[in-house]
């Protein structure tokens, strides 16, 4: 690959990298944008008067004495406690995230290598499941988890997570395996493997690129829940985006935005690390796996 | 009607009692409370904390999504929670269902501090008890009115007339705003209008609904004039949305809820100039009527059903003892309570006078939830000049009347 | 794969999927088959700080009574698929004898709001699905080629789209596209109509809406393809180079067609998520404009009275429709598989 990109004429790489920059812009500005109004105040960052308000910080100075603020942060972190919303969510998103995989790379490998018919009904079921609405289904356990008391604990969450998921998971993963030439388990196992052998040590040292991919949409599906958690989680279990959510208020009362922009802006920065590591995962497990075609 | 004075002149005998720990007269009980989120409620339940033991422990969960899990909650046996925070609404599906108690005993017992006014009653039982109120009335600019020459609109069409004459003289685009976003805060003001015009919802006695008349298509026209004064996009004006329109500066006449007085009147947000000329006052007449367009709510506590006699008893005195007189005293200006000691401020002037001038309570009907959704749904074509107001509200009767009829009211 | 193994393999998450979706599923259908019990209302004497009146309320026992009698309520058949808040069967052949012209037939249609939604719903999915897959491709040649020090801070700035909270995401956008927002302004300036708001627009708000979908969904399907294309084996790319193929053949002949499980997975997807669109929606307060079939639902279940009747047979046409959208795509899944058996 290395050798074909060097060769590639001056206009297309020209064309192609400025393309990749305006996404870049695109997808980086709505992000940029809010990362800036987040040392501001509420009324800066929506800047209702006068959109230029949010780029010089008026009303902020008006306010606090300086163009820029920490207010918001320290609203979230300190006086609202957000740093347990975080633990919480933590724990559900690797529970997920670590289950849904091992659940999923064994389900999606027999799907991709079974010939049989009702493998691709068990595909078709997995479809209409996951065609289900969500808030249909959160509304649905409701009353059974209240009545067997298993309302508002974190596993209860992370199971149905999982579940909920779990549709998802084997499709993409079954879609990855079948990417994976069938010939290379297969001549493991003639040279005397079991299946699960063949699986152990065939399969996953090249599966990665698959499986980290997975892995992060696990990932962002559990870390951005909110029909599920909010419904499903007590007041000390909840997670990040209901917590967000309540800072935002409702018709009653005044909520406050700034601290939810914080929040959002300070649960970004772990996923910029998980993001990197990720990247390298994708190439290195390419290379381990020295895929034939 | 004139609850506030009752409150607000109420003897502060009860203060001279504090005692620095609290003796609430339980032994032992388990206190789970579920409830909306915000600060008066936090204020409640702290004061109620004072009453914890090593026998008795007190939860509460707050969240905004309280109205969606109560059914459930108290439906299970032994109920999850003991005691479910609700408004005037939100009672409705719990009465539906009989998921709680009447109080009768409990007030009897350990109620003696209670207002008789905070007793919510239903077929001569207590099943509530009220201690807060909200409702939705005018914010007014008086620098502005004072500009155009024109005194405090005490109807909404010389509120039309007035917001005419501010955008007229040049001094603002769209002067006016109200929460009309597509869905519930759109049925409320289609509801509120309506009551001011004197409409009945349903036939009496029955489920069956009849808007479609004279005062529906009045409080339709009539919302249509005041939507025509706003920024175009009013359909998406809820609660938040129309006090960051105040605090911006944007508007000089507006319907908001009394409880955005206290973040408005604050200093943040806003600037001195329109905090200091922003004043609240009662919700308007319509139409020639003589109480105001506006409903009244209360927010009040409620006992699950499915609980032992111990935990009820437990969380109601618990509960009582959140609502005393000292815990008014600290956050005086955190809600309009209905409890001794609470002394109206300028943030809760606007409530007191709209219940003063006689406004309705909204309808605690079984069947108004419905209604209220399929407004808010069905409305948003009319405000929008796509069909007639005749079309809009025979549309809005539709979707209750199948809504209605499964749900078995009809 | 022997049957035991395989029933091994997918023990685990075949027991999650049934406990967790498929019982509910058969719980929700049953749901949309029956309707209340009538409620037994009578009138009292209500009381509260606002003074006294005379309301209906539920006799509690009395409708208990009738509940415990028969604890699913009336059957109803399809009465509720088909009532005027879904399919409005009556309403539709009423007006399909009255109505003159197909516009006339049309604007009666959008009138009902399960038409109303659905149109949307088939709009956004159309309209999204090929953006989203062919903006994600092209997002993943493109990094894909770039030197490899930049791919890793590309890929994350790539991902902010997704990541971001919906909730919070949409709000900002929500904000800006304000007729006092930056984007609002920055429109207005560009058409010179000071009157110009997107959000009281429907044109517009739907085309908001598309946009946001697409922003939102390329990611999903530049990391697939991203990763699809670090398994295309490097071999066969130069056997084509040596055999005279350009760069645009050896996309077309050579990558495309490797990591077309992968591209079947991200239509699969992309087509039933788009259809089950929900956040963009809530986030940009555009249920005046715009609904969905899950708003649909989701207006069914909250707010102060449940219909859970309706929200259930609501639901249960959201998997039909998904299931007849997807048909094309799962016959073709169909002829691979049997492919692969043979």
């Amino acid at each position: 690959m290395s050798a074909a990109t060097q060769r590639r004429p001056k206009g297309l790489v020209i064309v192609s990298t400025g393309f990749v920059i305006l996404w870049l812009i695109l997808a980086a500005f709505p992000f940029v944008w809010t990362m800036w109004g987040s040392f501001k105040v509420e009324a800066d960052f929506f800047s209702k008067a006068d959109w230029t308000y949010a780029l010089t910080g008026v009303r902020t100075t008006v306010e606090t004495g300086a163009p820029f603020t920490g207010n918001g942060y320290y609203g979230a972190w300190v006086t609202n406690e957000f740093w347990r919303a975080v633990m919480n969510t933590m724990i559900i998103v690797v529970s997920v995230v670590v289950i849904s995989l091992t659940l999923g790379t064994l389900g999606g490998y027999a799907l991709a290598r079974s010939g049989y018919r009702y493998a691709f009904w068990i595909l078709m079921a997995a479809l209409v499941f996951r065609a289900m609405p969500h808030i249909t289904l959160v509304s649905g356990y409701l009353l059974p988890f209240f009545q067997w008391n298993l309302w508002g604990h974190l596993p209860t969450t992370i199971i149905v997570l999982v579940a909920i998921n779990q549709p998802f998971t084997l499709w993409m993963l079954h879609s990855f395996f079948l990417n994976i030439p069938k010939d290379m388990d297969e001549s493991a196992m003639v040279d005397g493997c079991t299946r699960f052998q063949a699986f152990r040590y065939v399969i996953i040292p090249v599966m990665w690129p698959g499986v980290i991919t997975t892995g992060l949409f696990s990932f962002l599906l559990a870390y951005n829940d909110f029909a599920v958690t909010s419904m499903l989680l007590s007041r000390e279990n909840q997670t990040m985006v209901p917590k967000i959510a309540s800072f935002l208020g409702s018709t009653f009362d005044a909520g406050n935005v700034m601290y939810a922009v914080a929040a959002v802006v300070s649960a970004m920065l772990p996923l910029f690390v998980l993001v990197l590591f990720f990247q390298r995962q994708i190439v290195s497990g390419l290379t381990a796996g020295a895929v034939k075609g | 009607m004139s609850f506030m004075k009752t409150i607000a002149a109420g003897t502060m005998a009860t203060l001279l009692a504090t005692a620095s720990y609290a003796d609430c007269g339980i032994e032992s009980g388990s206190i789970r409370i579920l409830s909306n989120d915000f600060g008066a409620l936090h204020a409640m339940v702290e004061k109620a904390r004072e009453c914890e033991t090593d026998s008795v422990t007190i939860e509460h969960n707050a969240t905004t999504e309280h109205r969606d899990l109560q059914v459930a909650a108290l439906t299970a046996n032994p109920a999850e929670y003991t005691s479910a925070v609700v408004a005037n609404s939100s009672i409705v599906p719990l009465m539906n269902e009989g998921l709680i108690r009447p109080l009768d005993d409990l007030v009897a017992k350990y109620g003696q501090d209670l207002q008789p006014q905070q007793l919510i009653t239903i077929d001569g039982q207590v099943m509530a008890i009220a201690f807060m109120a909200n409702a939705q009335h005018l914010y007014y600019r008086s620098d502005v009115l004072e500009q155009v020459g024109l005194d405090v609109p005490t109807t909404y069409e010389e509120v039309v007339a007035a917001a005419q004459a501010i955008r007229d003289a040049g001094i603002m685009e769209n002067p006016f705003a109200m929460n009309t976003m597509t869905g519930w805060n759109l049925g409320e003001e289609f509801v509120n209008m309506y009551l001011g015009h004197g409409g009945q919802f349903f036939e009496p006695g029955t489920a069956q609904v009849s808007i479609n008349n004279e005062q529906g298509v009045a409080a339709l026209n009539m919302l249509k004039q005041l939507v025509d004064l706003s920024d175009p996009d009013f359909l998406t004006f809820d609660s938040n949305a129309t006090a960051a329109e105040w605090e911006s500066g944007n508007l000089a006449l507006a319907t908001m809820w009394g409880s955005r007085g206290g973040p408005i009147l604050d200093d943040e947000g806003s600037t001195e100039e329109i905090v200091s000329s922003t004043v609240l006052t009662g919700a308007p007449t319509v139409g020639g009527g003589d109480t105001p367009a506006s409903t009244l709510w209360w927010d009040g506590f409620t006992i699950s059903a499915n609980i032992s006699d111990e935990d009820a008893e437990a969380t109601f005195a618990a509960l009582v003892h959140g609502l005393s007189p000292e815990m008014v005293a600290e956050n005086n200006d955190l809600a309009v309570w209905l409890l001794d000691g609470f002394e109206p401020g300028p943030a809760a002037a606007g409530v007191a006078a709209t219940a003063q001038s006689g406004a309705r309570p909204y309808p605690m009907l079984p069947f108004m939830g419905l209604l209220h959704t399929a407004l808010g749904n069905e409305l948003s074509d009319f405000l929008q000049g796509n069909e007639s107001a005749e079309q809009a509200l025979s549309d809005v009767e539709a979707a209750y009347t199948a809504a209605a009829r499964e749900q078995g009211f009809l | 794969m022997p049957h035991r193994t395989f029933f091994w393999f997918m023990f685990p998450s075949l027991l999650a999927m049934i406990l967790f979706i498929a019982l509910p599923i058969g719980s929700v259908m049953t749901q949309s088959l029956f309707v209340k019990h009538d409620q037994v209302t009578i009138v009292t004497e209500n009381c509260g700080p606002f003074g006294c009146q005379e309301e209906v309320v539920v006799d509690v026992e009395a409708t208990r009574a009738l509940q415990e009698a028969d604890p699913l309520g009336r059957f109803n058949g399809f009465g509720t698929y088909t009532d005027r808040n879904h399919l409005a069967f009556a309403e539709v052949s009423e007006a399909w004898n009255t109505t003159e012209s197909w516009s006339e037939f049309g604007s009666f249609l959008m009138n009902l709001p399960f038409y109303r939604a659905l149109a949307f719903t088939l709009s956004y999915t159309a309209i999204v699905t090929p953006f989203v897959i062919v903006l994600g491709l092209a997002i993943a040649l493109g990094v894909n080629s770039l030197p490899r020090i930049v791919k890793g801070p590309t890929i994350f700035i790539s991902l902010l789209p997704m990541i971001v909270t919906p909730l919070i995401g949409g709000l900002v956008l929500f904000w800006m596209v304000d007729a006092d927002g930056i984007l609002g302004a920055a429109l207005q300036n560009i058409f010179d109509d000071p009157r110009l708001s997107v959000k009281a627009s429907a044109p517009l708000t739907w085309l908001m809406l598309f946009i946001y979908g697409i922003w939102h969904s390329a990611p999903f399907a530049f990391v697939v393809f991203y990763a699809g294309l670090q398994t295309v084996p490097s071999e066969t790319l130069e056997a084509a180079q040596i055999d005279g193929a350009n760069r645009w053949q050896r996309i077309r002949y050579v990558t495309i067609p490797y990591m077309m499980p992968l591209v079947v997975f991200v239509i699969l997807i992309q087509l039933m998520d788009n259809f089950r669109v929900f956040e963009p929606i809530v986030a940009f307060s555009a249920q005046a404009n715009a609904s969905s079939l899950s708003t649909f639902i989701y207006d069914d279940l909250r707010g102060d009275t449940a219909l859970f009747g309706s929200a259930a047979a609501t639901s249960m046409m959201t998997i039909v429709g998904v299931c007849i959208l997807l048909s094309p795509v799962l016959l073709r899944t169909w002829r691979d598989f049997n492919r692969k058996r043979a």
